[in-house]
């Protein structure tokens, strides 16, 4: 017999094997998820979640696809938070401190509480990411942010009403097309396909026999 | 932190492990690699395949479970929908929201298109979103379209349709560019030189990444770049039928909403195709690496209005999926782990092949090792093999892992394995789709006018197996150029009455061919419910 553990999903207990992901346990119990449910590994964010253990004041946060149950778990999932997106066009702004007091100027109302930090699923310095943003350095908010999965917890645990994953999102971005440096050999490689200049060689290959690209396969230089 | 019962074996991978790293394991031969998969791989397991009965690739050969959603009925009757006030009317339809439909939906709408996105979860919840390793882009100077031609097409044993794949190489690189100027970040060294490492079939180091967040980092950018641009996204609603026009052109698709059952209606003057993968299906009872809505909806879609179908037999098979502990079990281990310099190591720490053979390959390889070999370490679970992860922050320095594959650390480490110190279990997992619908270069479906595809939807682009980093390629390349398809074509479509009689003609297509099952189909998302809770 497997041992097993009581979970309260939504209030409501349930006993589940104890070795279960959270995702898992609600499977177990009978959900069928729609919502809640995206990646199963980690990536999407979808599967944001709330939890207290029966007898512990601390409130904490998690994937559901990541984390076990335990014994006295109560659950709440946070499938969906009201995120603000601010719409920009990527080719007309500018990587100045001004782009963030343009479209979220919230930023600056941070009150240092640390509570998003507190509260992120992937253990990230968000509040320090959002420090970075306030004083333009979109090049360390980036990369401070970069595990980002954008489930939103921070944001519901947000008394200035941030919306950190999008600050971050756009920290990115400009950082990704204006601050990081340019890649040369990417810029010519992409002139001379332009050119035609591997017109030949590819057209040569289109042509040959399967017997001829077998042979020019199983006996080409392979790169240390 | 493993439990007592793999010391044994995690102290022979240790003992072994300086001299592992100095050891060059030969790459195979042609005949070991063709030997080597005919015995092993799951694809030539004649028992897990039939033949379909129905349909436009009648005759062919597909995995029982695919057969099964290919030739089940439709979800609705012609009768439950009022095609007269369509609830959407477009240009341009793409039926989802992962990285090849939002490249698609982004075209489009650049080149002037009216284009809405339809997805049956959210935007991002895709394949994409979980691509780990990188992209290929034949860029660097030693490099070329055509050698990155020739390993693409030798590593899907010479399968390819060769003007799909000469498509892929040569628009790689302004596919990486276009991604750079959206705002994605790459993996660079101060001077802008992409930082890139070889995949598993490479002959030169093409693969570029951003850490090992590749896909999430395009998925994410361009789930932002859609939002930017106002294009409707309408989640949580799947398409079930396509619907053509009393021309038999492809004319609008009906669709579901997933939470309340109801359905609506689009119209459309050219539909794009792009669904996405299969693993969720589950073939041969493997576990899978990909996202919770990956079912085959658009093989099931295109297949029922008359589309062809390629290589729907072959399918891949991540050699490195999480074996341990049972909670990431199937999930995704980077390529890149490899990439990096981790080896495959058995039970007796022995390195037993090249880490960088292709995939199917390895595949075949690692289960070898795992049955007639005996070679494997029992998980509790099943058998699985030693990746020998300490070995990357040996040759590529401390702190190599934390840099450049974070997420694995982080998914390890949920778990208390620090993959920095200790070794990990893999063992093959369900990956990808490398067969789909038919298509010509335009992207359009080779027998449906007006229907477009896109991504891991599409069969042939690869060949009968796929090279790491050619995947976020294609649905780049691909999505970009159907959605610039779709929108030209669009301009010159005049659409006719719509209709869904395909599917009482699909219908008695089932009837005289004696399939009697209730089944149907599209799967749209798994069903892991068990109701088994006591409380």
């Amino acid at each position: 017999m497997e041992a097993m553990v009581n979970v309260f999903l939504f209030g409501k207990q349930y006993r589940v094997p104890e070795e279960l992901t959270i995702m898992r346990a609600m499977e177990y119990a009978g959900y069928k998820l729609v919502r809640g449910c995206g990646c199963r590994n980690g990536f999407c964010g979808a599967c944001a979640t709330i939890y207290r253990i029966k007898g512990d004041r601390e409130l904490k946060v998690c994937l559901a696809c990541q984390t076990k149950v335990e014994e006295g778990m109560y659950v709440a999932t946070l499938p969906f938070f009201p995120l603000v997106k601010e719409v920009y066009n990527i080719e007309e702004v500018k990587p100045t401190e001004q782009v963030m007091m343009q479209l979220y100027p919230e930023i600056y109302a941070c009150v240092g509480c640390n509570a998003c930090t507190k509260a992120c699923t992937q253990g990230l310095n968000v509040m320090q990411y959002i420090a970075y943003a306030q004083r333009g350095e979109y090049e360390k908010c980036a990369e401070e942010s970069f595990d980002c999965v954008m489930c939103g917890v921070c944001s519901s645990r947000c008394p200035a009403g941030i919306s950190h994953p999008q600050v971050a999102m756009l920290a990115r971005r400009l950082n990704g097309k204006y601050l990081a440096p340019k890649t040369e050999h990417l810029e010519d490689r992409v002139r001379e396909i332009k050119d035609g200049t591997f017109n030949e060689l590819i057209e040569a290959l289109m042509q040959k026999s399967v017997e001829e690209m077998k042979e020019l396969y199983n006996t080409r230089e392979i790169e240390k | 932190m493993y439990s007592e019962k793999f010391t044994e074996s995690i102290k022979a991978v240790e003992a072994a492990r300086e001299a592992n790293i100095a050891y060059e394991p030969a790459r195979m031969t042609a005949k070991e690699k063709e030997d080597l998969l005919a015995a092993y791989h799951p694809d030539y397991r004649k028992d897990q395949f039939t033949n379909l009965v129905i349909g436009p690739n009648k005759g062919e050969k597909v995995p029982h479970e695919l057969a099964e959603m290919l030739q089940a009925g439709s979800r609705i009757k012609a009768e439950d929908v009022d095609l007269t006030s369509p609830d959407y009317d477009v240009d341009v339809l793409v039926i989802g929201g992962g990285g090849a439909g939002s490249s698609a939906a982004i075209e489009a709408h650049e080149a002037g298109a009216k284009v809405m996105i339809v997805t049956k979860l959210r935007i991002g919840d895709a394949n994409t979103m979980m691509a780990e390793g990188g992209i290929q882009a034949a860029d660097k100077p030693n490099d070329s379209p055509a050698i990155h031609f020739l390993d693409a097409f030798g590593g899907g044993h010479f399968a390819a349709k060769r003007e799909l794949l000469s498509k892929l190489v040569c628009d790689a690189p302004e596919a990486i560019q276009w991604l750079n100027e959206l705002g994605v970040e790459f993996d660079k060294a101060a001077d802008g030189t992409m930082i890139t490492t070889h995949g598993g079939g490479t002959s030169r180091k093409r693969m570029h990444a951003a850490k090992d967040y590749s896909g999430a980092e395009i998925m994410r950018t361009l789930r932002d770049e859609v939002l930017n641009r106002g294009i409707p996204v309408v989640d949580f609603t799947s398409a079930i039928e396509i619907i053509l026009d009393d021309k038999g052109n492809a004319a609008g698709a009906v669709l579901m909403n997933m939470e309340t059952g109801d359905l609506l209606v689009a119209k459309a003057k050219c539909v794009i195709i792009a669904t996405g993968g299969a693993g969720r299906m589950h073939y041969q009872g493997f576990p899978t690496s990909n996202h919770y809505g990956a079912t085959a909806d658009g093989l099931v879609l295109g297949y029922r209005v008359g589309a062809k179908l390629l290589y729907a037999d072959t399918l891949q098979y991540h050699p490195t999926g999480a074996a341990f502990p049972e909670q990431i079990f199937g999930a995704l281990v980077t390529e890149k782990v490899r990439s990096l310099g981790a080896k495959l190591v058995n039970r007796d720490g022995k390195v037993f092949m090249h880490p960088l053979e292709t995939r199917d390959v390895a595949a075949a390889s690692i289960i070898r090792e795992c049955s007639d070999r005996g070679e494997g370490v029992d998980t509790g679970n099943g058998e699985a093999v030693w990746l020998d992860t300490p070995m990357i922050e040996k040759i590529g320095g401390e702190g190599t892992i934390e840099k450049r594959i974070p997420a694995m650390m982080r998914m390890f480490g949920k778990y208390g394995i620090d993959i920095r110190k200790e070794p990990i279990l893999v063992y093959p997992t369900l990956h990808y789709q490398n067969g789909g619908l038919d298509i010509s270069a335009d992207c359009m479906t080779t027998n449906v006018e007006n229907l477009f595809v896109a991504g891991e939807a599409v069969g042939g682009i690869h060949g009968r197996n796929r090279l790491m980093g050619n995947s976020l390629l294609d649905i780049i390349v691909f999505g970009r150029s159907a959605g610039k398809s779709a929108a030209a074509k669009a301009k010159d479509v005049e659409v006719g009455a719509l209709t869904l009689g395909h599917i009482a003609k699909f219908e008695a297509e089932r009837a005289a061919a004696g399939i009697t099952g209730d089944e149907v189909s599209p799967k749209l998302l798994p069903d892991y419910t068990h109701h088994r809770s006591e409380s």
